[in-house]
C-alpha cells in the first residue's frame, strides 16, 4: 500500500482481522490460573433498611472462599468520583438500600455456578420503605434519598430576567411545553467485566476491566488502596461498546481488587444482562419545560429551559455534571438574544445516572428543537426557514453564546441546504398530500443540532470537573508515544480508550502519513496504563480532537529527528528531507534517498549519528486544545403512522453532518449511523420504567427493546466539512453527533404525521400504545 | 456428564455439569472464546453458532443437548486462513465497530445465506433481527451481507459507499 496521504481516506480497519476471526481478546477471554468468580447479592427493594445479613449458610457451601459485606470493606471508604458533589456510593450497602439492585454482599467461589448458588443462600433481612421514585415527587423532598434535600445541585446560566421580559412582549408568539426525556439503559452488547490480580510478592495490582478510562481507574485503585500509580496496571483489552456507561469507576472494580488481595487469587466478575440494568449507570431522565418566543416574522427572541434531571441514588463519576453539558449547548445553532437554562439535579431511589452517548446534549437538543418545531407550527412557518432565519451566520464565528461558550465554526445553512437537496422536500410534501388523501399518515421531520465535544480544554474543566477524586491532575489533555522500533516498524501508544471507534486505524493513518512508513508497519497500542503515557480516555467525542493531534505532534517530533539523521546520511539540509513510501529523500531530487529501515537502524547507533543527537527514535507528546469543538448537522426522518394501531414505521432517515476535517470517512459514517440508531432507539422503543416502589420493570432485553436490523432503514447520508481551529488537524469529533441529532427528528416526523389528527405533543418512546393513546386523547381517532 | 460432539471438524469429549450451557462448554472447556455471551437470555445473539448447520443461540442450549452434534463456531469459519466471504464482507464494508456482536452476527449471516443465497435487503434485515448490534445501526452490516451474498453467488459486489483505497 502506498503511504502518501492516508489522511482523509477510507482505509479498512486494522482492528477487524482479529474481531472477525473470533480471536479478539475481551476481558471475559482473559483467563488466569486459579481465578475465582464473584457474584453479588443485590437488593430487591429500592429503599430499605438492612437489619441483618446472614452469610453462614453460604460460607459453609463447598467451593465458597468468602462472603464480604460492608463490615469488611468500610475501611476502604466510598466509591470515588470525578465530580464528588453530593453523596458518593458505598462499596456495599451500609445499613440502608437506596436503589433496587444495590449490592449488599459479594460472594467469591471457585466458579460462577457455585458462587451463584451461594449468593442465593445469603439471608438478608430487609425493612422495606416507600421510595422516592418519581422525579417531580422526589424534588419535593416528601421522601429523601439521603439525610438532606434530594435537590443536590442546580445548574443555571443565562438571563432569567431578559427572558421574562421577552416572553412578556405583546409582539411575540410564545410556545411553552413540558416534555420528558426518559431514562435509558445504555446496553453495550458486551456486559461489564473485571478481573483483578493482586500480587503480594510484587506488591502490584493488575486489573483487566471493560473501561473507557483506564488511567482514571488506575488512579482510583491506587488512591483507594494507598498504592503508588506504578503499582497499579489497568488493562482494557478489546472493549465491546461503552457509550458512556463504561466511563465510570464501579464498586465491583474496587471489590474484586480487594477480594484478590484478601484471598491471594485472581477474582473475576461479569455482570449478567439483567444485572447490568442496575449495576451500571443509566442515562437521561429529564422532566423540563421549554419556553420559546419569536416575532411574527420568525425572529426568536427568547428561549428558556427549566426543570429537573434525575441523578439516581448516588453521585458516581460525572453524575452531577451531566446536565451542564446540556447547558453548554442549550441555545443550539441559534443566535437568540435571551437564553436561560436552569436544571435541578435530583436524587431518586433509582440506580445512578451518568454519561450515556451525548450526555446532556441530546436532552438539550431535544427540548430546543421540539420547541422550534412547535413555534414553526404556531407561526405557520416552514420549519427549515424558521431555523435558517435564526442561525448563527458563518461570518459570526467565533461566536460567544448567551450561556458563555465560544463556538468555533459552522455553516449551518449550507448543511441544511444540502439535506433539503438530498431529500427533495417538495417531492416528499407532494407524496404526503397524496397519501393523506388516501387516508395514510406520512410525516416528515426535520431538525438541526450542534454539539459541544472534544471535551477539553483542561482550563474549562478546572475545579469542579477535575479528576482529583481519583488522585489525578485536573487535566483533559491527551497523549501519545510514537516509537520507531529498531527494525523500522512503528508503534503508537495512545492514552485514549477506544470501544470500537477504530483508533488503531485512524492513529496509524496519521503516523503513517507523517513518517512515510507503510500503514501495515504501524501498530497502535491502547488501554494499558503501563504502556501509555497519561491519558484521560475515550468519551465526549474527544479522541480525534484531543488524542489525534497528540499522535500527530509525537509523530511530527519523530519526523524532525529522523530528518536530521537523514540529512546527515545524505549530506543535505534537514529542512529539505521528505518522507514517503518508506523512504527519506531530498525534496526535488528523490534519487538522493535512504530507506526508512536503514535510517531507523542508524538512529539506534549512537556512533553513526551527528554530534548532539542522541540514539533512539521516539517521542511522547501531550495535547490540550484551545477550545472544545462544535460539530453540527441536519437530520430528516420520514415515517408512516397507522392511526388504528399507533404503529410507527420509519421509512427513510437522512443526515448531513459536519465534524470538521475527516480522517477516515468510512469510520465517520459508521459512527454517525450507530449514533442515529441509538437516538432512534430512544425515540421509538427504549425506556427504563420503574414501578412506584422503585422496582425496575425493564431489566431484560425483552422489556427493554433496543433497535434491531428490521427496525432500521438504510441511512442516506452526506457530510459537509467546516474545520475547527481548536486543533491543528481541524477535526471536531463524531461519536455522539448521530445520537444528539436523531431522537427529536423522529418525534418531529411523527408529530408531522399526526398533525391532521390534532396531536400537538407526545413524549418518547413512541411505542404503538403511546401513539394510539395520543390520538385518542385529542378525541378524533382518524380524519374522515 | 460426558458430552461427545464435533466442534469445527474436531471430535471432542468433555465432562460437564448437567446444567452447563453449550456456550460455556465452547468458551470455557474448549477455550474457543470467539463465541460471546451478551445476555444469557437468547435476545442478543452474540453466542450464535451453527449446530448441524442451523443457527443456534448457544446460551440457551444445554451442552448435553449437543451430544453427537456438529458445531461450527466463528473460529471454524475461515478455510485454511482464507476468510469466509461473510467475514470478508464485514471487513470490506465496515460491518463492525466494537466487534462484540460480530462473531454471532457473522454466524447468523452464514446461516441466512445458506437458506437464501440472494436475499433482498428486507430479507437480510429480518434474517438477522435476532442478533443485536449497538454500534453500527446495522447499515453496514446489511452492506456486508450483501457483499458476501454477491461473492458467494459468483457476482461482483456493489461498490462501497466510499472511495475504496486499493490494497
Amino acid at each position: 500500500m502506498t503511504t502518501t496521504r492516508l489522511f482523509g481516506k477510507a482505509i479498512k480497519r486494522k482492528e477487524d482481522p482479529a474481531l472477525i476471526a473470533g480471536t479478539g481478546r475481551y476481558v471475559e477471554d482473559v483467563r488466569l490460573p486459579g481465578e475465582l468468580s464473584a457474584i453479588f447479592v443485590r437488593s430487591p427493594y429500592a429503599r430499605a433498611g438492612v437489619n441483618s445479613i446472614d452469610t453462614s449458610a453460604a460460607l459453609e457451601m463447598p467451593g465458597v472462599h468468602a462472603v464480604y459485606t460492608i463490615e469488611d470493606v468500610r475501611h476502604l471508604g466510598s466509591l470515588l468520583a470525578q465530580v464528588p458533589v453530593g453523596t458518593l456510593k458505598p462499596l456495599l450497602a451500609d445499613g440502608q438500600i437506596r436503589h433496587v439492585g444495590e449490592a449488599v454482599a459479594m460472594v467469591v467461589g471457585d466458579d460462577k455456578y457455585l458462587a451463584r448458588d451461594a449468593a442465593d443462600a445469603v439471608e438478608v433481612d430487609y425493612d422495606p420503605m416507600d421510595a422516592a421514585v418519581d422525579l417531580e415527587d422526589a424534588a419535593t423532598d416528601r421522601i429523601t434519598v439521603h439525610d438532606a434535600s434530594n435537590v443536590i445541585h442546580t445548574w443555571e446560566a443565562g438571563d432569567s430576567d431578559g427572558c421574562a421580559e421577552a416572553f412578556g412582549r405583546d409582539d411575540v408568539v410564545v410556545v411553552e411545553r413540558k416534555m420528558v426525556n426518559q431514562r435509558l439503559i445504555p446496553v453495550p452488547i458486551e456486559p461489564r467485566a473485571v478481573l483483578a490480580e493482586w500480587n503480594p510478592g510484587y506488591g502490584t495490582v493488575n486489573l483487566w476491566s471493560t473501561t473507557q478510562i483506564p488511567h482514571a481507574l488506575a488512579g482510583a485503585i491506587a488512591t483507594t488502596f494507598g498504592l503508588d500509580a506504578n503499582d497499579v496496571r489497568v488493562i482494557a483489552p478489546e472493549v465491546g461498546g461503552g457509550f458512556g456507561c463504561k466511563l465510570n469507576v464501579y464498586p465491583d472494580e474496587i471489590l474484586c481488587t480487594f477480594a484478590s488481595k484478601m484471598l491471594g487469587s485472581p477474582v473475576r466478575w461479569t455482570e449478567t444482562r439483567r444485572e447490568a440494568a442496575v449495576s451500571t449507570i443509566q442515562g437521561r431522565g429529564w422532566v423540563a419545560t421549554a419556553k420559546i418566543a419569536a416575532t411574527r416574522e420568525g425572529d426568536i427572541v427568547a428561549y428558556e429551559l427549566a426543570g429537573l434531571a434525575d441523578m439516581g441514588a448516588y453521585s458516581q463519576n460525572f453524575t452531577i455534571a451531566i446536565p451542564v453539558l446540556g447547558q453548554f449547548t442549550a441555545p443550539g445553532q441559534y443566535d437568540i438574544p435571551n437564553v436561560h437554562f436552569k436544571i435541578d439535579c435530583v436524587y431518586t431511589n433509582t440506580p445512578p445516572t451518568d454519561a450515556y452517548r451525548g450526555a446532556g446534549r441530546p436532552e438539550a437538543a431535544y427540548y430546543l428543537e421540539r420547541s422550534v418545531d412547535a413555534l414553526a407550527a404556531d407561526l405557520d412557518m416552514d420549519p427549515a426557514e424558521l431555523r435558517r432565519r435564526n442561525y448563527v451566520k458563518p461570518e459570526d464565528f467565533p461566536f460567544t453564546t448567551k450561556v458563555g461558550m465560544v463556538m468555533d465554526s459552522g455553516q449551518y445553512a449550507a448543511t441544511l441546504d444540502r439535506l433539503l437537496e438530498m431529500a427533495d422536500v417538495q417531492g416528499l410534501r407532494a407524496e404526503q398530500t397524496e397519501a393523506r388523501e388516501k387516508g395514510r399518515y406520512l410525516g416528515i421531520g426535520l431538525t438541526t443540532y450542534v454539539e459541544n465535544c472534544g471535551l477539553a480544554p483542561s482550563a474549562m474543566f478546572e475545579g469542579g470537573f477535575s479528576w482529583a477524586g481519583y488522585g489525578l491532575p485536573s487535566a483533559f489533555n491527551e497523549s501519545a508515544t510514537v516509537r520507531a522500533n529498531p527494525d523500522g516498524s512503528v508503534t503508537v501508544v495512545t492514552g485514549t480508550g477506544p470501544t470500537g471507534q477504530g483508533h488503531e486505524t485512524t492513529w496509524a493513518q496519521i503516523a503513517s502519513d507523517t513518517l512515510g512508513v507503510p500503514f501495515d508497519r504501524v501498530k497502535v497500542r491502547h488501554g494499558d496504563t503501563h504502556d501509555s503515557p497519561m491519558g484521560i480516555g475515550t468519551f465526549g467525542s474527544r479522541s480525534a480532537a484531543v488524542g489525534g493531534p497528540a499522535v500527530a505532534r509525537a509523530a511530527g517530533r519523530v519526523q524532525e529527528k529522523a530528518a536530521r539523521i537523514a540529512a546527515h546520511m545524505l549530506e543535505a539540509a534537514a529542512e529539505d528531507i521528505r518522507f514517503e513510501d518508506g523512504k527519506a529523500f531530498v525534496a526535488g531530487s528523490p534519487e538522493q534517498s535512504v530507506d526508512w529501515d536503514n535510517l531507523v537502524a542508524t538512529a539506534y547507533q549512537q556512533y553513526q549519528l551527528p554530534e548532539g543527537l542522541e540514539a533512539g527514535l521516539e517521542d511522547v507528546a501531550f495535547f490540550d486544545p484551545t477550545n472544545a469543538t462544535w460539530p453540527y448537522g441536519a437530520h430528516m426522518a420520514v415515517v408512516e403512522v397507522d392511526p388504528e394501531t399507533g404503529d410507527v414505521e420509519l421509512l427513510r432517515y437522512l443526515a448531513v453532518d459536519d465534524c470538521g476535517t475527516v480522517i477516515n470517512p468510512m469510520i465517520v459514517a459508521g459512527q454517525v449511523q450507530g449514533g442515529i440508531a441509538q437516538g432512534i432507539g430512544q425515540a421509538m422503543f427504549e425506556e427504563a420504567v420503574y414501578d412506584e416502589q422503585g422496582s425496575l420493570l425493564t431489566s431484560s432485553l425483552a422489556d427493554y427493546p433496543i433497535p434491531t436490523a428490521a427496525d432500521m432503514p438504510s441511512f442516506e447520508m452526506d457530510m459537509t466539512v467546516t474545520p475547527t481551529d481548536a486543533n491543528p488537524l481541524g477535526v471536531k469529533g463524531i461519536g455522539e453527533a448521530g445520537t444528539i441529532g436523531s431522537a427529536q427528528t423522529i418525534v418531529a416526523a411523527v408529530l408531522d404525521a399526526l398533525r391532521p389528527l390534532g396531536v400537538e405533543t407526545i413524549d418518547m418512546p413512541l411505542r404503538p400504545k403511546r401513539v394510539w393513546q395520543a390520538i385518542q386523547d385529542v378525541g378524533q381517532g382518524g380524519e374522515g | 456428564m460426558q458430552v461427545g460432539l464435533t466442534v469445527n471438524g474436531r471430535p471432542v469429549s468433555v465432562e460437564v455439569e448437567p446444567r452447563t450451557l453449550l456456550v460455556h462448554l465452547i468458551r470455557e472447556n474448549l477455550h474457543l472464546t470467539g463465541t460471546h455471551v451478551g445476555c444469557e437470555t437468547s435476545y442478543c445473539g452474540a453466542c450464535t453458532v451453527l449446530v448441524d448447520g442451523t443457527t443456534i443461540k448457544s446460551c440457551t442450549m444445554l451442552a448435553v443437548q449437543a451430544e453427537g452434534a456438529e458445531i461450527t463456531t466463528i473460529e471454524g469459519l475461515a478455510d485454511d486462513g482464507q476468510l469466509h466471504p461473510v467475514q470478508e464482507g464485514f471487513w470490506e464494508r465496515h460491518g463492525l465497530q466494537c466487534g462484540f456482536c460480530t462473531p454471532g452476527m457473522i454466524m447468523s449471516a452464514v446461516g441466512l445465506l445458506a437458506d437464501n443465497p440472494d436475499p433482498s435487503e428486507d430479507e437480510i434485515r429480518h434474517g438477522i433481527d435476532g442478533n443485536l448490534c449497538r454500534c453500527t445501526g446495522y447499515h453496514n452490516i446489511v452492506r456486508a451481507i450483501e457483499y458476501a451474498a454477491a461473492k458467494m453467488r459468483g457476482d461482483t459486489p456493489a461498490p462501497a459507499e466510499w472511495e475504496e483505497v486499493p490494497a
